[in-house]
């Protein structure tokens, strides 16, 4: 920019130099002012071989000016011509612009520039942006907190954004279809283990049938026996089944206020005989009352999968220690001299021995229920096996 | 007396009807909706074996209908639902009792003459078999009018026996009678083994005219001697 300005001012320096030159012709006096004073030019005589020499030439340099009562910055060109015989050198200049000023205004303009750009730049993203994307963000708080298990809304987008809601049409699209696996997959168990149940019932009955003909030998009749055995697992495992999965599915629904000491008076009498004929010594602790709001069934199963455990993983004469506390209760028994993988346990199907006997289910049942109800419940071995339900 | 079977699967009403013959009950069957419907109409039963999911429509439907017309069924639904919903609302439909497949045939016979003696109840609610007596309401137990005491399983086990009789019971449907889903471990069986032992001694001792014998070693009978 500057370069353009001195272009300019060299221009017209030029200009008035042509223009003295042409009035020394007419007006010889003009030759006479060898001072600035009130014209901007001075003419001095000087010699031939000097004029010959020089070439005109700009330069930069400082004058003093009255009004300003200071130096200030001149554009100057010196040059030279000849006046009849005679050589003369012309200085010409023009007051230019100041440097320092100019760059100092320069920068006052360019920060307040920026300084405005940034301030509209944060209104326009705090206003207008954070305006238009409310709808966004609004779905993508909504999917943040969906749950494909639970029967809420599909999320929605409020306003008419055009990119909104096709965002929304293909999100509730992959829901549903998602939904429609999930729920699918929840119901195949639970469907196949209903169906199963007609055939068990025939080949069961069947069996039971034929073990009552007299003609049987006792060679067939052992063999009717264990496959009625076989069946008998079959059923077992598929009632578990049924059980898992409609816990899982949020089947049960009859909260009534369950006293947790009545259950394991009650599931310990229901199971004392055995507990007897092993010569297991069953003992109950209570030191609170231990309430809680759920479904009775699913109490019942909690309690007595818990304790039945305890009496048939136990050793003969062994023992088994009930604690009831205020939110939480403990079932100790004694048993295999050795800890039980906490990580596993609880996993469907994992048997600690290959004894055909148990499903492998109870406590993974066990689970399902604690979960359905936010329950805590942990395995601890000290020398005595320790399962701990803990409720909210 | 007579007893109408309402299942649609021709292979399970077949051995239901086979097993129920044995009791000298009257069977008829009926294999879908329409049959049952008319079936219910047209004749009396003494009691009805009502299965849930039938083509042609809802075995609740048809308990419905015997309400309306206060058809005295005497029903015991038989479904291989085992839903609470269903339970709830046949039981609230009239329904006696309801039983889940697959079941055990002495079960269902327990259940059947339950259901009789509810219906035939005089005041009293005795089992009378040889010279014994077994007093549901009381829960005693008299042999030639003198009392035995038996403990609370004891009585449960011989209350089986006694409306099986002459039936086999698989240990497993007797473990499951009296001690319900608590007992399904593989030593359950020394453990029944045990407890009849017992019972046996008591009978014995008390010289009653009633025997429980072992079947192959997979059961029990009792039979009046």
């Amino acid at each position: 920019m500057l370069d353009e300005i001195h272009d300019s001012i060299d221009d017209g320096l030029d200009n008035y130099k042509l223009l003295i030159i042409k009035r020394t012709e007419d007006d010889a006096t003009v030759l006479q002012k060898t001072d600035f004073e009130e014209g901007n030019y001075t003419i001095h005589k000087i010699a031939e071989s000097e004029a010959l020499r020089m070439r005109d030439y700009f330069t930069d340099t400082l004058l003093y000016m009255q009004n300003e009562d200071d130096l200030e910055p001149v554009r100057m060109l010196t040059s030279a011509f000849k006046h009849g015989e005679d050589y003369y050198q012309l200085t010409v200049f023009n007051s230019t612009v100041e440097e320092d000023d100019l760059i100092e205004d320069l920068f006052y303009s360019i920060l307040w520039l920026y300084i405005i750009l940034v301030i509209s730049i944060i209104l326009i993203n705090n206003v207008v942006l954070r305006k238009l994307w409310t709808p966004f963000y609004s779905l993508l708080n909504e999917l943040k907190s969906y749950r494909i298990d639970k029967n809420v809304p599909l999320p929605t987008v409020t306003g008419e954004t055009k990119e909104f809601k096709e965002l929304e049409s293909a999100v509730n699209a992959l829901i549903i279809r998602a939904r429609e696996t999930f729920y699918n997959q929840k119901k195949f168990t639970e469907n196949a283990s209903h169906e199963l149940q007609t055939p068990l019932a025939i080949i069961s009955t069947k069996l039971e049938l034929m073990l009552e003909k007299e003609s049987l030998d006792p060679a067939n009749a052992e063999n009717i026996e264990q496959i009625l055995q076989t069946i008998q697992r079959l059923t077992k495992l598929n009632k578990s089944l049924l059980l898992l999965s409609k816990i899982e599915n949020r089947q049960f629904n009859e909260p009534s206020l369950v006293d947790f000491s009545k259950l394991v008076n009650q599931c310990v009498e229901d199971l004392e005989d055995f507990a007897n004929f092993r010569n297991i010594e069953i003992s109950v602790d209570k030191s609170a009352n231990l309430t809680y709001l759920m479904d009775e069934s699913l109490a019942s199963i909690l309690v007595s999968n818990l304790i039945r455990n305890a009496i048939f993983h136990n050793i003969p004469n062994g023992k088994v220690h009930i604690i009831i506390n205020e939110n939480s209760f403990q079932v100790t028994n004694t048993g295999k001299k050795e800890e039980l993988d906490s990580s596993k346990i609880f996993d469907r199907f994992q048997k600690e021995t290959n004894t055909n006997s148990g499903t492998g289910l109870g406590l993974a049942i066990v689970q399902a229920i604690c979960k359905l109800y936010g329950f805590e419940v942990g395995y601890s071995y000290d020398r005595e096996h320790c399962f701990e339900v803990k409720m909210g | 007396m007579k007893i109408l079977l309402i299942e649609d699967e021709p292979e399970l009403a077949e051995v239901i009807r086979d097993s129920l013959e044995k009791e000298l009950y009257l069977v008829e069957h009926a294999p879908d909706y329409d049959s049952a419907m008319e079936k219910v109409a047209l004749y009396e039963y003494d009691c009805i074996l009502l299965d849930i999911m039938l083509p042609g429509g809802s075995g609740l439907d048809i308990l419905e209908e015997l309400k309306k017309e206060s058809i005295d069924g005497n029903v015991i639904i038989i479904s291989a639902k085992d839903s609470l919903d269903d339970k709830l609302k046949g039981l609230g439909l009239g329904a006696d009792d309801y039983l889940t497949k697959p079941f055990h045939i002495a079960e269902l016979n327990a259940r059947i003459k339950a259901v009789f003696r509810r219906k035939n109840l005089n005041g009293s609610n005795q089992i009378l078999t040889g010279n014994t007596v077994l007093d549901l309401n009381e829960r005693t137990f008299t042999v030639d009018g003198e009392l035995f005491s038996l403990n609370r399983k004891e009585f449960d086990i011989l209350n089986y026996f006694l409306v099986n009789k002459n039936r086999l019971i698989t240990k497993n449907a007797l473990a499951e009678h009296v001690w319900g889903d608590h007992i399904d471990q593989s030593d359950n069986f020394d453990f029944i083994y045990y407890q009849i032992k017992n019972l046996r001694k008591k009978l014995q001792s008390s010289d009653a005219k009633i025997e429980i014998q072992s079947i192959y070693g997979v059961g029990y009978k009792l039979v009046e001697l």
